[in-house]
């Protein structure tokens, strides 16, 4: 039995994990990452247009500070976030900003004096100062009240993810690449580490851990069309489901991002919309303004991915022999923009489309992009459920977004989650409730029971193929759990689910050989992928109501007085065939910001009874401290610095603002 | 060059992959597979095409399928590439395929461009080396807008080892950092955070397994899927070598 020990185990080889590990590594502990891929390879690299941090550099995004970027990011979830965890969150990304540029990441610089922007259509001279200059940069991105997307060019993610892992490198922190978590060691609450498949090799390894972080990000594969890296299956999450222990939440809430290549699904960023780029239909018409005249292209992206949709339904689509989409107009921005804030959209278009994006419209339609839902932590990212285990990144429903997540706001949550989670996980392994108890009996039984299963794949009598399981599934949560949602088409892609749920337990292998077998890989995945697929759409079947990405043609409103909770979906035993859901109530009055209308979108919510009493005790906080300053009031209405690990206590300082 | 793309999209294509499993015993072998080519087929569609209908366990490594991670590099027609993005309409009808060279062999399509990485990225200390402890409150210290642009254009690098593949010298010197390696040393020489003078980056490149290696054959940048500007970076860093080692 081969076991390797370490202090923290880090699932996960994307900027979550690696931050979180660089975070643990530096508090003096030994540090293990685990990866599908070299690090580098990682779905982070994807992540194009930028992170929201409220530096308040550019001339549009003067007056921005952590409350403004705190509503946004509430309005944004549709109230659905965890309040504690936003504040949390806008407090700390100045800093993974900043700690980001010591690192190397060449973040865009503002450079003072004129230049020409679009803006709704219209060519527009802004006027950045010179205490501005050579200072970081910000773009406009979709429900914001300000400019606040740091980015370099649309290559952010890469950026971040390149100098993220090479600290790791210096850090001297392992990576065991091409490694997969297939089971968690727990008992009795206690998570105690993972056991993990050698993709080359097939050999089974227990790591045990005094900490154990899943950052494996999210699951789109469970979805035919999606912007998704192929190895963003979910597994992670659906390891720590197995446990039974551990819970995932809100995984109903998926979203569509509204500008992906059509038909291959390859993103192009939000960037193209927040530098001015325009959606047209069939003849040529932009027609957001008629929809949301306020937010326009730039309203939150499950609103654009529905007016699209919307907008497709009612006649206006570009017929093709794929079928229909719409166009993205980048033309305006002119080719130097185009060649400098936004090359990889380019090369895309050129590699996928054979067209010119300064020249030709592209053709998008909205695909799936990102889980809101994932491993339910607390605000520490410890996750509920499971002491030791971990979560941050987009693998955890810390719950930064809620319902609905603003872009800018995911590759932000990366970085700032492994700060704060890194630094969590050190003082936990430092505690007396990190120390390491388990038994290698423990250890043994864990892996014979995952051998066993890899065994019966390989050498049972199943019939059924994991491939055309997969598809079939992927089929079903596009065409029946998609961005318009039916308790008709819920109803009976929970249905069929279960029948492929049940199938998956009889997959038999063409391939029989236990080392590097892509069938094999296939078929673990998919039973527990099928898993994941279930709480999502079970999720959304119960759920009766239509909130951020989550939308019921059925039921059109957000129902704040009975939905204003948090889906928790768990998996007692492996033969059931539908996760046991529970719910988690959000207290509204603790909230900060009380459920309203979110400045975009539908305005028809049911209230919340305790709503109107909180916005009246916020009225009276608020002028009992008139003359205070706003961390003052922030700090009565609703305190979260016990939250903040010591080391990013600090206020952010900005250019005009004494603190 | 492209073709003219009016593809009626029905050709029937051969993929002939050098299989091999050095984990299995399986000495290199060229494999043909047949199939009917799609409208806007990559070499990604054709080769998962190839494995869920033909042959279960061919083995290939994709992640993004978008041309953004590296994970894809291979021989297409002989040359270093990207698979994900390669349309097959650009290609003939007969495409032969084969892992990158130089790197160790996983299996078939497959090779470890991880491992190599990051022995590069520890052995040259790829990452911005400084003395003090940035406070992360404060106001970031400014840079000029344009020296931003400029090192990421050296940042672009997708670390997919194209150019390590298509390098005449690492076919001698296997002990040589490649055109990757030898553009991380500029991307950080140009960062001025990155405290490290000319004379300490002599220490790690001032040789023949650094930039006194190139033969200047320079496929490096014929082969660079995005199109980095390795010639030049590769002379400028030898001038200031030069310099440095007088």
């Amino acid at each position: 039995m081969r076991i390797i020990y370490t202090d923290v185990l880090v699932v996960g080889g994307g900027l979550a994990g690696l931050r979180a590990a660089v975070g643990a590594r530096r508090r003096g502990h030994d540090v293990i990452i685990l990866s599908l891929v070299p690090p580098k390879r990682s779905h982070s690299a994807a992540a194009q247009g930028g992170m929201q941090a409220s530096l308040g550099n550019t001339v549009k995004g003067e007056g921005d500070n952590e409350d403004v970027h705190f509503e946004d990011t509430v309005r944004g979830s549709d109230w659905g976030c965890d309040q504690d965890v936003a504040r949390l969150f806008v407090h700390t990304a100045p800093q993974a900003v900043r700690e980001l540029a010591a690192w190397g990441v060449p973040w865009n610089r503002i450079k003072a004096g004129d230049r020409e922007v679009i803006m709704d259509g219209k060519r527009v001279t802004l006027t950045e100062g010179q205490a501005a200059h050579g200072l970081i940069a910000a773009r406009d991105f979709g429900g914001t009240k300000k400019w606040r997307t740091c980015y370099v060019s649309d290559g952010t993610g890469h950026a971040m993810l390149y100098a993220v892992s090479d600290q790791a490198v210096a850090e001297s922190i392992p990576v065991h690449e091409r490694m997969e978590a297939l089971a968690l060691i727990h008992e009795g609450g206690r998570c105690h580490g993972a056991v993990v498949r050698n993709l080359v090799s097939g050999e089974l390894t227990a790591y045990v851990a005094k900490a154990t972080c899943i950052a494996t990000g999210g699951f789109g594969r469970i979805y035919r069309v999606t912007s998704n890296a192929v190895i963003n299956e979910g597994i992670g999450a659906a390891i720590a489901l197995e446990t039974g222990a551990a819970c995932l939440g809100n995984m109903e809430a998926v979203q569509f991002h509204p500008t992906t290549i059509f038909p291959a699904g390859i993103l192009v960023t939000e960037g193209c919309r927040g530098d001015g780029g325009l959606l047209k239909d069939a003849a040529g018409h932009r027609f957001m303004p008629d929809y949301e005249p306020e937010k326009k292209e730039l309203a939150s992206r499950d609103v654009v991915s529905r007016r699209m949709e919307e907008h497709i339904r009612a006649g206006h689509g570009v017929k093709s022999r794929f079928g229909e989409h719409l166009w993205l107009d980048i033309t305006l921005l002119g080719a130097a923009h185009i060649d400098g804030k936004l090359r990889e959209v380019k090369e895309i278009c050129q590699h996928f489309l054979g067209i010119d994006p300064s020249r030709d419209l592209i053709p998008v339609r909205p695909a799936q992009h990102y889980s809101m839902g994932g491993i339910r932590t607390d605000a520490r990212g410890h996750a509920r459920g499971l002491k030791g285990l971990f979560a941050c990144g987009e693998a955890a429903c810390w719950d930064l977004h809620g319902f609905n997540r603003l872009g800018g706001n995911s590759v932000a949550e990366t970085v700032v989650a492994g700060m704060i989670v890194g630094e969590n996980m050190a003082d936990f392994v430092e505690s007396a409730a990190g120390e390491l108890q388990v038994s290698t009996a423990l250890v043994r039984e864990c892996l014979d029971a995952e051998q066993a299963k890899l065994d019966t794949l390989l050498h049972g009598n199943g019939t059924e193929s994991g491939a055309e399981l997969m598809r079939r599934m992927q089929d079903i949560m596009t065409d029946k759990v998609g961005i318009f949602r039916t308790g008709e088409l819920l109803h009976s892609a929970v249905e069929e689910l279960q029948g492929l749920l049940v199938r998956s337990r009889r997959i038999g292998l063409r391939t029989r050989r236990p080392g590097a077998n892509p069938e094999l890989v296939t078929a673990y995945r998919v039973q527990k992928m099928l898993k994941l697929a279930l709480c999502v759409a079970y999720g959304a079947l119960q759920r009766t109501e239509s909130r951020g990405a989550h939308f019921r043609e059925d039921y059109p409103r957000r129902d704040d007085a009975s939905w204003l909770k948090r889906t928790l979906a768990t998996w007692h035993d492996d033969f059931q065939t539908l996760p046991t859901l529970d719910y988690e109530a959000l207290d509204v009055t603790a909230m900060e910001l009380p459920p309203g209308w979110r400045g975009y979108g539908a305005r028809n919510a049911i209230e919340h009874p305790a709503t109107a009493g909180r916005a009246a005790e916020i009225s009276a906080i608020r002028s009992a401290f008139g003359h205070a300053d706003r961390f003052t009031v922030q700090q009565a209405l609703m305190p979260f610095d016990h939250l903040i690990p010591s080391r990013f206590r600090g206020r952010n300082a900005r250019l005009g603002e004494t603190s | 060059m492209k073709k003219n793309a009016v593809s009626s999209g029905h050709r029937a294509l051969t993929l002939r992959i050098l299989r091999s499993s050095p984990t299995e015993g399986v000495a290199p072998h060229w494999q043909d597979f047949h199939l009917e080519e799609a409208e806007g087929m990559t070499l990604f569609i054709a080769l998962n095409e190839v494995r869920e209908t033909l042959d279960p366990a061919l083995q290939f490594d994709f992640v993004c399928r978008a041309g953004i991670c590296g994970s894809c590099g291979m021989l297409i027609n002989g040359k270093p590439g990207l698979a994900c993005r390669s349309l097959t309409r650009d290609l003939d009808p007969l495409i032969t395929l084969a892992p990158l060279p130089v790197f160790e062999l996983i299996g078939d399509l497959s090779v470890n461009t991880g491992k190599w990485m990051r022995g590069t990225a520890e052995r040259l200390e790829t990452w911005v080396h400084s003395s003090q402890e940035a406070d992360l409150t404060a106001l970031e210290a400014p840079m000029e807008p344009e020296l931003a642009e400029a090192i990421y254009e050296l940042d672009r690098c997708i670390e997919c080892g194209c150019c390590v593949a298509g390098c005449g010298t690492l076919r001698m010197r296997e002990e040589f950092v490649g055109a990757i390696g030898l553009n991380k040393i500029a991307r950080f020489r140009l960062d001025p955070r990155d405290e490290r003078s000319d004379d300490d980056f002599y220490q790690l490149i001032g040789d023949d397994t650094g930039v006194f290696g190139c033969m200047s054959l320079l496929a490096c940048q014929d082969v660079c899927p995005k199109g980095l500007p390795l010639q030049t970076q590769i002379a400028f860093l030898r001038r200031k070598m030069v310099a440095s080692g007088l």
